[in-house]
């Protein structure tokens, strides 16, 4: 993605109409806003208590009583999935805050700038970017421990990169624009020119980044958590309920695939959503 | 002390070409290669030359948007060789440009009143509650309606557009404006309506303009001074009048006799220029036009021309005037 | 000469989110054998629209010929199926573009992107193709041709790269060529190098050519017919002498008198007030009516045909008919700006 696509106030409307268009786009924002309910709801709607378990009924199938099953600690699995969906959100949205705001900055300075530093800044990002996904986010759990927090500023940093790499794209396209010129011809000091005139014209790629990230970042924690890095137990997190059921996959499949799919379901909606919202914010695919 | 509003002399503006690290020899391109001239307030210069031959970076020179390899800018008597970027910031009240794409020219994410309020806000030459109202008088000097201030620039057309260009440029009450092809991008009619309102404006606010085109005809109505450019240099700088009735330079005569003409029935006798454009990277040595021109003599591959007076007013720099 | 293109009452709309864009609205016009035929107007007049249906080459979707007939020798090119219309293009019907980069595939050499044409189009083996191109190049003054048909196009400058394009288009000697802006991005004194050469081809070959320029002078130069276009229609259409020597059409002369010449002094420049209209919301009656100064009551009901208002010299403006013979005379450049008076203009009707 090398163009800089501008979302103009009158074209909003269009950019949605186009969304509308894309039933692959629509099918994500579907999944995305029945997961973004769930999660605000969470407890309320839960039909058990997340954490409590009746072991004598451990591994059920689902059944009336309990729609998706049980897990190995007799824990209903509707209910585990539901308050995980909370967790997994508040990961998300704090991991990709991190991520943006730092990313940003970095992007705008780099590019803006140039030269040695822009050099540097994006040696260390492509130090981050070499190490391959997961690895990363677990030798930084190592370094700061488990737990939610530490398990939220692994998946955080992780995502820096990306965000950089985009602003800084951005910023480099913008920059020599003729109004970012005129701002300067005008008066603009530097710090007013990248607030007021390439950050608000560079939304578009932000958006799309930040939606598309959310997923990996879901991906990671589930990952990190799977292996028992990142939220301890008993809290339902997604990778963890997984992981507890890997003893259990050929006499009890249903604890495996719950959670499973759930993740799978989410991340497939914010590609879904982010893809076609990269495709109707693109002014080249303009009818 | 001077009475021109601004003097340039010998500019040069030199890129070096990137050839990596530890690159034997750098190559330049001389963009700008000793560049002198004047402009009186109230009065247009129109520079004037094909592609690659300095016009635009001059533009951009005397703003110090680009900043100079050699030489000096004297504005409003004020010497702005040495000036730092953040000191420059108060002096562009006075200094302005007026870009040639319409549509690339204003920040998509602005009202239109805010564009044009933005240099009066940054040089405190406002209060805030007296600043919308300024900013309609002035939307409405260039010929848009107040109602238009909350428009984005999305919802006006390329002449509108360079309205706005023009609105801004004036915000600040400035003594010069420097314009880059402000028409070029436009229809002939939509061209006709702008060139006007300059007019106009000038006349109305006593601006001088430092106008660069490729067009000679737009030259020729909005210039009371021409100055011909060719690989980084002026050739030729005369009185409009002057210039037209008697250029002196070959590269001038070329230029004029190569504008296809609108009267019919009098087919022009046409003297071809042979060859192309050359690039500004590693110019021949003596005259810059020598091996192009119709009336080289053997001096001209040698040696440096000088920019000289012919006639009252009219500089040329060319060996059959030496 | 006989009549190499007919084209009668051309439409091409383009349709999106509802809209129907009537990019040319009935557009008729004739080339002769060996003329020179320049279609002039500014962005949005639908002159390069013309070319590209002439070639069937609009974009379907969203584009569509809705209308009309073209006859090229005789034969309705759009009665014509796609393997037929292939066959012609390079043949006997060649364009050249504005934009020469990119025209030419950057990956080929110069020498075999003209080579490939010559072959296949008269299907020569490939040392004789490429000989031809050699000849070709070196008859459109490229120095060294030879040397330069072995460079990639982006070796070549902007001009040498046109003169590229128009030994290609010209190497299978067409009948018809049609030119949209070739000098528009060459820079003057290298423009007047390539008029001169196809002026030169021209007499050479005696292909005909259809120029669209928004550029008067170069119309002036090289044509020998020229029609003015206005929002999809053509406005005026006469000899290029009695077309620059009286313009009719109130929006030529409007027109004419926009441009600043460089062979005299102009203190002001005529205006025409208001914009082009959007395609899809065409007024009623002339399309040109809401900024005229010379519109009374039939301009804003119905639309004027093309007749002739003088011998040789069509026009579509009420003014001329049912009125005086010879027209309104309007002295070249000195039309005045817009907000004339309403005596003004009944002085005129008599």
């Amino acid at each position: 993605m090398n163009k800089t696509s501008v979302v103009k106030t009158g074209q909003k409307r269009e950019v949605w109409r186009r969304l509308k268009r894309n039933r692959a786009a629509v099918t994500g924002g579907v999944i995305l806003l029945v997961f973004l309910v769930v999660s605000l709801l969470g407890p309320l709607i839960a039909p058990y208590p997340a954490n409590e378990g009746d072991l004598t009924k451990r591994l059920e199938a689902p059944s009336r009583a309990h729609l998706l099953g049980t897990d190995a600690l007799g824990r209903d699995l509707l209910s585990r999935v539901i308050c995980g969906a909370r967790i997994s959100l508040e990961i998300q949205i704090a991991a990709v805050m991190i991520a943006l705001i730092i990313g940003t900055i970095i992007g705008m300075i780099g590019g803006y700038y140039g030269g040695a530093i822009d050099h540097t800044i994006m040696r260390v990002m492509d130090i981050l970017l070499a190490f391959p996904g997961i690895f990363l986010a677990i030798a930084i759990v190592a370094v700061l421990g488990t737990g939610l927090t530490n398990l939220i500023f692994a998946a955080g940093i992780y995502s820096i990169p990306q965000f950089a790499r985009v602003v800084r794209g951005s910023v480099i396209t913008l920059k020599e624009r003729e109004f970012v010129e005129a701002a300067r011809v005008a008066g603009e000091t530097d710090t007013n020119i990248l607030a007021r005139y390439i950050l608000p014209n560079s939304m578009a790629p932000l958006i799309v980044q930040t939606t598309l990230r959310m997923a990996t970042v879901l991906l990671t924690a589930s990952g990190l958590s799977f292996l028992g890095l990142g939220v301890q137990p008993p809290a339902p997190e997604w990778g963890a309920m997984l992981s507890n059921s890997r003893d259990y996959l050929v006499t009890a499949p249903h604890a495996a695939i719950v959670p499973g799919f759930a993740i799978m379901l989410v991340v497939m909606g914010f590609n879904l959503f982010g893809d076609g919202l990269r495709d109707s914010l693109d002014p080249r695919l303009r009818d | 002390m001077t009475e021109h509003l601004l003097d340039v002399i010998g500019l040069k503006k030199h890129f070096a070409i990137d050839r990596g690290w530890g690159a034997q020899n750098k190559a330049f391109v001389r963009a700008v290669d000793g560049v002198d001239f004047s402009i009186d307030q109230g009065r247009t210069l129109g520079l004037v030359g094909e592609s690659g031959c300095g016009k635009t970076t001059v533009g951009r020179l005397i703003l110090k948007l680009i900043e100079p390899t050699e030489g000096k800018i004297v504005f409003d008597n004020r010497d702005l060789t040495g000036v730092d970027a953040k000191n420059m910031r108060p002096l562009r009240r006075s200094m302005q440009f007026i870009f040639q794409d319409p549509f690339a020219s204003l920040n998509p994410r602005m009202t239109i009143g805010e564009i044009v309020g933005r240099p009066m806000e940054i040089h405190h030459l406002v209060q805030r509650s007296e600043r919308d109202e300024q900013v309609c008088s002035l939307l409405e000097a260039v010929g848009l309606r107040r109602d238009q201030f909350s428009r984005y620039p999305h919802e006006f057309s390329g002449g509108q557009r360079q309205r706005i260009g023009i609105a801004r440029a004036l915000a600040t009450k400035p003594k010069l404006v420097v314009a880059d092809e402000p028409t070029s991008a436009l229809d002939v009619s939509v061209q006709a309506q702008i060139l006007n309102l300059m007019k106009d404006l000038q006349e109305k606010l006593g601006l001088a303009y430092l106008f660069i085109s490729h067009n000679i005809g737009v030259i020729r109505h909005i210039s009371d001074r021409v100055g011909v450019m060719y690989l980084g240099r002026i050739v030729e700088m005369a009185d409009k009048a002057s210039f037209f009735k008697a250029p002196a330079h070959p590269y001038s005569r070329a230029l004029l006799n190569a504008v296809p003409s609108l009267h019919v029935g009098t087919p022009k006798k046409r003297v071809l220029l042979q060859g192309d454009v050359p690039s500004p990277i590693n110019p021949p040595p003596g005259c810059p036009f020598h091996n192009r021109c119709p009336n080289v003599l053997s001096v001209c591959r040698d040696e440096e021309t000088i920019f000289k007076q012919i006639e009252e007013g009219h500089w040329v720099a060319c060996h059959l005037y030496q | 000469m006989g009549q190499l293109l007919q084209i009668t009452d051309l439409e091409t709309h383009f349709y999106s989110s509802g809209k129907t864009t009537k990019a040319l609205d009935g557009v008729s016009f004739e080339i002769e054998e060996g003329e020179t035929f320049g279609l002039v107007g500014e962005s949005g007049c639908g002159k390069s629209v013309t070319a590209l249906s002439i070639l069937r080459l609009i974009p379907d979707p969203p584009g569509k010929i809705v209308g009309g007939k073209i006859l090229f020798k005789g034969r309705d090119l759009l009665e014509a199926t796609e393997r037929e219309i292939r066959s012609m293009r390079g043949k006997e019907i060649s364009m050249i573009f504005q934009e020469p980069m990119t025209s030419l595939n950057p990956v080929f050499r110069i020498g075999q992107q003209v080579a490939d044409v010559i072959r296949l189009h008269q299907g020569t083996g490939e040392r004789a193709s490429m000989q031809k191109a050699v000849e070709m190049l070196a008859k459109v003054h490229i120095p060294d041709a030879e040397d330069v048909a072995r460079r990639f196009p982006h070796q070549l400058s902007g001009g040498m790269r046109q003169r590229v394009m128009i030994a290609m288009e010209l190497s299978c000697r067409p009948s018809l060529l049609i030119a949209d802006e070739p000098t528009t991005a060459l820079d003057v004194t290298i423009q007047a190098q390539i008029l001169e050469l196809v002026r030169e081809m021209r007499d050479e070959l005696q292909t005909s050519i259809l120029l669209i320029t928004h550029d008067l002078g170069v119309v002036a130069e090289l044509c020998d017919q020229v029609a003015v276009m206005y929002a999809g229609s053509i406005v005026e259409r006469a000899t290029v002498d009695k077309i620059f020597a009286g313009p009719k059409h109130p929006y030529t002369q409007g027109l004419w008198g926009a441009i600043p010449p460089v062979d005299e002094e102009k203190s002001v420049l005529s205006v025409i007030p208001g914009s082009v209209p959007d395609l899809s919301e065409l007024p009623q009656g002339c399309k040109f009516h809401p900024r005229c100064s010379f519109r009374f009551d039939p301009c804003t009901r119905t639309r004027p045909p093309l007749i002739e208002g003088s011998p040789g010299h069509f026009v579509s403006c009420w003014l001329y008919t049912n009125h005086s013979t010879s027209g309104i005379t309007r002295e070249y450049g000195s039309y005045p700006a817009a907000g004339t008076s309403d005596a003004n203009r009944t002085q005129l009707k008599g």
